[in-house]
C-alpha cells in the first residue's frame, strides 16, 4: 500500500513549566495530541512514534511562563494519502451508489457509483449486498473484503477520502494480487489444483497483512518499554 | 422492492398516479438535482417544498416525504454544498420529534448516508442528530404524557442508533461528537427538561457502543454541569427568598406542610425533613437536585450492569481536577456570609451541629461509594490521603483533600470501623512524622497543612471514637496511636484548630481516657480564633467540612439511609454527666467516674440511647440552647415529635438581617 512511510525526526518539545517533574510523560503526551490527525509539520496523519530524548539538558525558553524546550530524535510512522495512490481498505458497507470503506481502520473512504467501473455489477445474494465482476466471476466485493483503490481527493480535517476503482488495478486484493491469466483459466474451468493454488495465495496474502501490523506493534512495544525504563 | 405512490397528489416531478420503482425515483431526484447547476430549479425547489411541510401530515404527505428522503439517500453523492444549500439546511433543521415513525427512518437512513458520503457533511449530521436529544419546545409538554414518552423512545433509539452507525462507517466520527454534543449541552439557565432529557442522552452515549471512546467526557462534561448548577446557587439567593417573608412566619408554614409530608411518607429516619425549604422555589436547586437524582440512578444502572468501577476511575479523575479545587472560592464565599450571621448570634456550636453543606455535587462520589463501598468507598479515601500524604500538591490541595477526607470517614455509615482505623493511623503517622522533622513555635501559615491534618483526625474521633472504643481490637489500636504526642506538639494544634471540633474531641478524649489536656484557654463556645482563621487562609479550608448534610430534597432521599448525622452519633460521654460536670468545675476525677458510667449507658444500641433522648424534652431545650443559633421561641416546638424537633433545629440557620446589611 502506497501512501505510509517512516519518517526521522528532530523535533523539540515545548514543555510546560507545571509538567516539569514528568517531563518524558509530558513529552509523550505532547506527541499523542497529535495521533490519527492530519498534521501540516509532519505533512501526514501521524500513527505510531517513537521517541529518543538526546540531551538530558533543557533549553529554558523566555517567556511568561518558562516553558523549556526538550529535543528529541523521534521515528514517525505517517500515512500521507494524496490523489492517485493506490490505497487499500476493508470494505463496511455497500448500496447501489456506493463503497464505504475503512482505510488502516481509522481512515473513512467512500467510492460513488460514477467511479466503479462498469464491470461492477450491484447485486443482493441471499439476503447480502455484493458488487460481482461482470467479467471475471471471482472478482466480488462484499463487506469485509479488503479492496484496494485510488484516490480522487481528500478531506484532510476529517480525514475522508473520495475513492474511484476506474482503473483496472483496483479491485478486491484477494483477486488481484493473483495472476490474471491463471484466474481467467480458473474462471473457465475450475480444476481442483488450481483452487489449492488459490488456497495457498490467500494464506499468503494474509500472511502479508499480518506483517504490517507486527510492524507497528513493534513500535508500540519499544514506546512501551521505554516509558518502563523511563519511569 | 418498489415503493408505491398510488395516490400523490402533489405531483411532484408531474407523474401521478404511476408506480415507481427505486430506482426511478433515484434518478430523477438525481436530475432534478443537477439541473441546478444548470439554471433550472422547479423539480429541485418542489422537492424543497416537500421538505418543509411539518405540521399535521396527512398520510399522503407521509408518503412523499418518505419517498423523497429515501430518494434523496440514494443521490447523497450528488448534494453540492454550495448549489443545494437550501436542501442541505431543510433537512439538517428537520426534527424527527415532528414526525412519525415511517419518516424518522427514511430521515436517519438520509443522514447516515450523508455522514458516510463526504467529509464536509459530518458535523452538521452529527449536529443534526444531537439537536434531536431535546424535542422542540412545543413538545417539552407532552414528555410527561405516555404518548410523548413513546414518542421519546423512538426518536432517542434512532438518533443513538444513527450516531453509532455513523461511528461505524467513519471511525474518527467519535472524536467530532464529543466537542459537538459538549458545545450544545443546554446552559444552566434552560429549561429544566431539556437538561434533564439531553443528560439522560448524554449517559446513554456514555452507557452505549461508542462509550468507551466518549464515555469519560460525557461523565465529565454531566459533572462540570452540575458543578455550575452548584456554583451558581448564590449563598444570597437564599437569603434573598427568606428575607421576602418574615423568618418565622415562614417556618411556621413550612413546618405544618412538613408535617403533612412526614406523616406520609411514615419518615422513620431522624433529620428527614431537616430545612428542606430551605431552597424551594429556586429553579437553579431544583435542577441540580433534578440533575443529582438522575446521576444517582445511572449510577446505580451501572452497578447493575457491573461497570460502576469503570465509571467511578472517570468520576475519581473529574472530581481530582475540578471538584476538588473549586469548591474553595464558593465555600470562602458562603463561609464570610455565613459568620457575620453566626457571630450575631454567638453561642454556635459550629462545626459538629447540622450546619448544612451547600456545595453538592461531591455528593455523587459519595453515592457512588455507597452503592460499592469495598471498591469505591475504599478507592476514593485512598485517593484523599495520597494526595493529602504527597508533596507534590499545592498545600490548598492536601488541606481540602484531608478536610473531604475527615467528612467522607466520619460521615459514611457504611464504611467499616476498622477501615477508618486503619485511615486514622495513617494520617496519624503521616502526623507524627511531620512532628518528628518541624521543631517550631505556633505558626498557622507554616504548618497549615499539618493543622489541618490534625483537625481531620479529631473530626473522625469525635463521631467514630464510640465505635472503635466498642471493638477491643480497635480500641487497641487507638490507644497505640500517637495522638497525644502529635496534639501536645510544640506547634500546638489544639489551640490552632477549630475551637468547637478540639472541644468536642477532648471532652470524648477525657471521656474515653485517650488523653487529658487541662481546660485551659479552649472554650468551644467561640465559633473560631484568631489562629484557625490564620490556618484556614481566605479559602477558609479550617470550617470546611464538605459531606455535611445534603439540602436538596430529591437527592437527599438517596443520600440519607447511609449517612450519620451528627444526632445520631453516639459518644463516649454522657451528656448528664457532662451537664454536672461543667457546673462543678471539671475535675478530672469526676471525668473519668462518668466514663465509667456513660460507658455502661451505652451499652446497648444506638436506637434505644435514642428513645431515651427522645423522651426528655428538658435535655431538647438544653440541647437547642447549645447547638442552634435560632432563637428561642417556645411556639415553634408545638410541632412535630421531639425527635424531629431535635434534628430540626441545629439546621435552621436562619438570617437575623436581610441581606443587604451585611
Amino acid at each position: 500500500m502506497e501512501g505510509l512511510k517512516v519518517s526521522d525526526a528532530n523535533l523539540v518539545v515545548c514543555v510546560h513549566p507545571s509538567k516539569g517533574h514528568r517531563v518524558s510523560e509530558a513529552v509523550l503526551r505532547e506527541l499523542s495530541s497529535h495521533l490519527f490527525q492530519f498534521s501540516e509539520i509532519f505533512d501526514g496523519v501521524l500513527l505510531a512514534y517513537d521517541v529518543n530524548i538526546v540531551e538530558k539538558n533543557a533549553k529554558i525558553l523566555p517567556g511568561i511562563h518558562p516553558y523549556f524546550g526538550v529535543r528529541l530524535k523521534a521515528k514517525l510512522l505517517l500515512f500521507s494519502p494524496e490523489p492517485n495512490m493506490l490505497l487499500e481498505a476493508r470494505v463496511v458497507k455497500l448500496t447501489p451508489e456506493s463503497i464505504h470503506v475503512i482505510v488502516l481502520g481509522f481512515a473513512s473512504a467512500v467510492i460513488i457509483d460514477e467511479d466503479i467501473r462498469e464491470e461492477f455489477d450491484y447485486r443482493t445474494k441471499n439476503g447480502k449486498e455484493v458488487y460481482c465482476s461482470k467479467v471475471h466471476r471471482r472478482h466480488v466485493i462484499k463487506v469485509g473484503t479488503m479492496i484496494r483503490f485510488l484516490v480522487k481527493s481528500l478531506d484532510k480535517e476529517i480525514l475522508h477520502i473520495c475513492g474511484s476503482l476506474k482503473p483496472s488495478n483496483t479491485g478486491s486484493i484477494h483477486w488481484l494480487d493473483k495472476d490474471f491469466e491463471e484466474i481467467s483459466l480458473i474462471d473457465r474451468s475450475g480444476t481442483k489444483r488450481e483452487r489449492e493454488n488459490e488456497m495457498k495465495m490467500q494464506e499468503h496474502a494474509v500472511v502479508g497483512g499480518k506483517e504490517i501490523s507486527l510492524g507497528n506493534g513493534q513500535i508500540k512495544k519499544s514506546k512501551k518499554r521505554r516509558l518502563i525504563e523511563e519511569s | 422492492m418498489g415503493v408505491e405512490l398510488a395516490n400523490e397528489r402533489a405531483g411532484f416531478l408531474e407523474l401521478e398516479d404511476v408506480n415507481f420503482t427505486d430506482n426511478e425515483l433515484v434518478y430523477h431526484v438525481r436530475t432534478a438535482l443537477k439541473s441546478v447547476s444548470l439554471g433550472d430549479s422547479e423539480s429541485y425547489d418542489e422537492l424543497i417544498g416537500v421538505m418543509h411541510h411539518r405540521e399535521r401530515l396527512s398520510p399522503d404527505e407521509v408518503a412523499l416525504l418518505v419517498t423523497c428522503l429515501k430518494a434523496l439517500s440514494g443521490t447523497v453523492s450528488c448534494i453540492d454544498v454550495v448549489h443545494h444549500e437550501s436542501l442541505l439546511s431543510s433537512i439538517f433543521g428537520m426534527s424527527m420529534w415532528n414526525y412519525g415513525p415511517e419518516v424518522m427512518d427514511a430521515l436517519v437512513d438520509l443522514i447516515i448516508s450523508l455522514a458516510a458520503s463526504s467529509g464536509k457533511y459530518v458535523d452538521s449530521c452529527l449536529d443534526m442528530l444531537i439537536r434531536n436529544f431535546v424535542p422542540p419546545y412545543s413538545y417539552l409538554a407532552l414528555l410527561k404524557q405516555p404518548r410523548g414518552l413513546s414518542r421519546k423512545d423512538q426518536v432517542l433509539s434512532r438518533v443513538h442508533s444513527a450516531l453509532e452507525s455513523i461511528g461505524h462507517l467513519v471511525p474518527l466520527a467519535p472524536m467530532r461528537l464529543l466537542s459537538l454534543v459538549v458545545q450544545r449541552m443546554p446552559r444552566q439557565y434552560d429549561n429544566e427538561a431539556v437538561i434533564m432529557t439531553y443528560v439522560e442522552n448524554m449517559f446513554k452515549l456514555e452507557s452505549g457502543s461508542m462509550g468507551q471512546l466518549v464515555g469519560s467526557t460525557m461523565l465529565m462534561a454531566v459533572v462540570d454541569r452540575l458543578l455550575d448548577l452548584d456554583l451558581e446557587i448564590g449563598w444570597e439567593d437564599i437569603l434573598q427568598e427568606d428575607s421576602s417573608k418574615g423568618i418565622f412566619e415562614m417556618e411556621l408554614e413550612d413546618l405544618e406542610e412538613d408535617e403533612e409530608d412526614w406523616n406520609d411518607e411514615g419518615g422513620e429516619l431522624p433529620g428527614k425533613h431537616l430545612s428542606r425549604n430551605s431552597l424551594r422555589g429556586n429553579i437553579i436547586a431544583e435542577k441540580l437536585d433534578s440533575l443529582l437524582v438522575l446521576t444517582f440512578e445511572y449510577l446505580e444502572s451501572c452497578q447493575g450492569r457491573g461497570r460502576l468501577l469503570e465509571v467511578f476511575e472517570t468520576l475519581l479523575h473529574s472530581f481530582r481536577i475540578t471538584v476538588l479545587n473549586a469548591y474553595k472560592s464558593k465555600f470562602s464565599q458562603v463561609m464570610s456570609t455565613c459568620f457575620q450571621i453566626y457571630l450575631q448570634k454567638q453561642a454556635f456550636h459550629y462545626s459538629l451541629s447540622e450546619l448544612y453543606q451547600l456545595c453538592i455535587v461531591q455528593f455523587v462520589m459519595f453515592y457512588a461509594c455507597t452503592l460499592d463501598p469495598e471498591n469505591c468507598g475504599v478507592r476514593f479515601a485512598r485517593m484523599l490521603l495520597d494526595i493529602f500524604v504527597c508533596h507534590d500538591h499545592p498545600p490548598n490541595t492536601r488541606m481540602s483533600a484531608v478536610a473531604y477526607l475527615a467528612s467522607y470517614l466520619s460521615r459514611g455509615k457504611f464504611l467499616s470501623t476498622s477501615y477508618i482505623t486503619t485511615m486514622l493511623k495513617r494520617l496519624v503517622d503521616w502526623c507524627l512524622d511531620y512532628c518528628k522533622v518541624q521543631d517550631e513555635d505556633v505558626n498557622p501559615l507554616a504548618h497549615r497543612v499539618f493543622y489541618a491534618g490534625c483537625q481531620a483526625i479529631m473530626y473522625v474521633l469525635c463521631f467514630r471514637m464510640w465505635s472503635m472504643m466498642s471493638i477491643p481490637r480497635l480500641k487497641s489500636q487507638l490507644f497505640l496511636m500517637p495522638i497525644e504526642t502529635i496534639l501536645k506538639h510544640k506547634s500546638d494544634p489544639l489551640k490552632v484548630c477549630l475551637p468547637s471540633v478540639v472541644g468536642e474531641f477532648l471532652k470524648q478524649a477525657r471521656a474515653a481516657r485517650l488523653f487529658t489536656v487541662s481546660k485551659t484557654s479552649i472554650s468551644d463556645d467561640i465559633l473560631e480564633t484568631e489562629l484557625s482563621r490564620a490556618f484556614g487562609g481566605l479559602e477558609r479550608l479550617d470550617t470546611f467540612f464538605p459531606f455535611d448534610p445534603c439540602l436538596l430534597k430529591k437527592s437527599d432521599r438517596f443520600i440519607r439511609p447511609n449517612f450519620i448525622f451528627w444526632s445520631m452519633v453516639k459518644t463516649t460521654y454522657d451528656d448528664d454527666e457532662d451537664e454536672d460536670e461543667d457546673a462543678e468545675g471539671s475535675s478530672d476525677e469526676d471525668g473519668e467516674e462518668s466514663v465509667d458510667g456513660a460507658v455502661e449507658n451505652r451499652g446497648d444500641g444506638m436506637a434505644t440511647s435514642f428513645d431515651e433522648r427522645d423522651i426528655d424534652m428538658e435535655e431538647f431545650d438544653y440541647a437547642l440552647n447549645k447547638m442552634s443559633i435560632t432563637p428561642k421561641q417556645s411556639s415553634m416546638y408545638r410541632f412535630g415529635s421531639g425527635l424531629d424537633e431535635l434534628v430540626r433545629m441545629p439546621s435552621r440557620i436562619r438570617p437575623s438581617t436581610s441581606p443587604e446589611s451585611l
